[in-house]
């Protein structure tokens, strides 16, 4: 079952209020994306971390309702 | 959630083998992009590693999600430590960082 990318970001969003987020549609199929998010939140963190922060912020979507998500996250600021 | 029995196979799993990469399919045959890059990643770094094809055991393949508290395979394990996924494993690689971590947690590479 796909999932739009302004949901994707909007749950960021609001796991991370701060947060700049780039979303890209790899194969256009709702099921394949690459973000990339900024997050003052992330700083201090080490990468397993920041991305633990972003699969939580996806409230258990990670995985299941979204196959594939390539993530790239840098800490802001 | 896991069960013990498979919270400590994959304990074992983690603490006897120096590199274990928990996958969907095996390295001859990935079954997923993500795990093909993994393992490929792993043969780019010649380090010997364990593969374990959680497409051929369900309890390992949710039971792996919650060890390491990660929802998706590939996983990698370097001495019993969780490194990451395919993402992490590409930017590790890329800037050289999981050849350094290989090197200084004394993990033999396959070079005879």
């Amino acid at each position: 079952m796909p999932m739009p990318a302004a949901d994707i970001e909007a749950m960021i969003k609001a796991a991370l209020p701060d947060a700049e987020v780039t979303i890209d549609d790899l194969r256009g199929d709702g099921d394949h994306y690459a973000a990339t998010v900024l997050s003052a939140a992330f700083a201090g963190k080490t990468r397993v971390q920041q991305h633990q922060m972003v699969y939580a912020a996806l409230k258990g979507k990670m995985g299941g309702t979204l196959h594939a998500l390539q993530l790239t996250t840098k800490a802001k600021g | 959630m896991t069960d013990a029995n498979t919270h400590e196979r994959i304990r074992l799993d983690v603490q006897t083998n120096d590199v274990v990469l928990y996958m969907k399919g095996t390295p001859d045959f990935p079954q997923c992009g993500f795990s093909a890059r993994a393992s490929q990643i792993l043969r780019m770094c010649n380090v010997k590693y364990k593969p374990v094809d959680v497409l051929a055991d369900a309890a390992i393949r949710q039971g792996i999600k919650d060890f390491s508290n990660w929802p998706t395979i590939p996983q990698l394990y370097v001495k019993g430590e969780f490194v990451g996924g395919s993402d992490i494993m590409t930017e590790m690689y890329q800037s050289g960082e999981l050849q350094q971590l290989l090197a200084d947690k004394g993990v033999a590479t396959d070079a005879a």
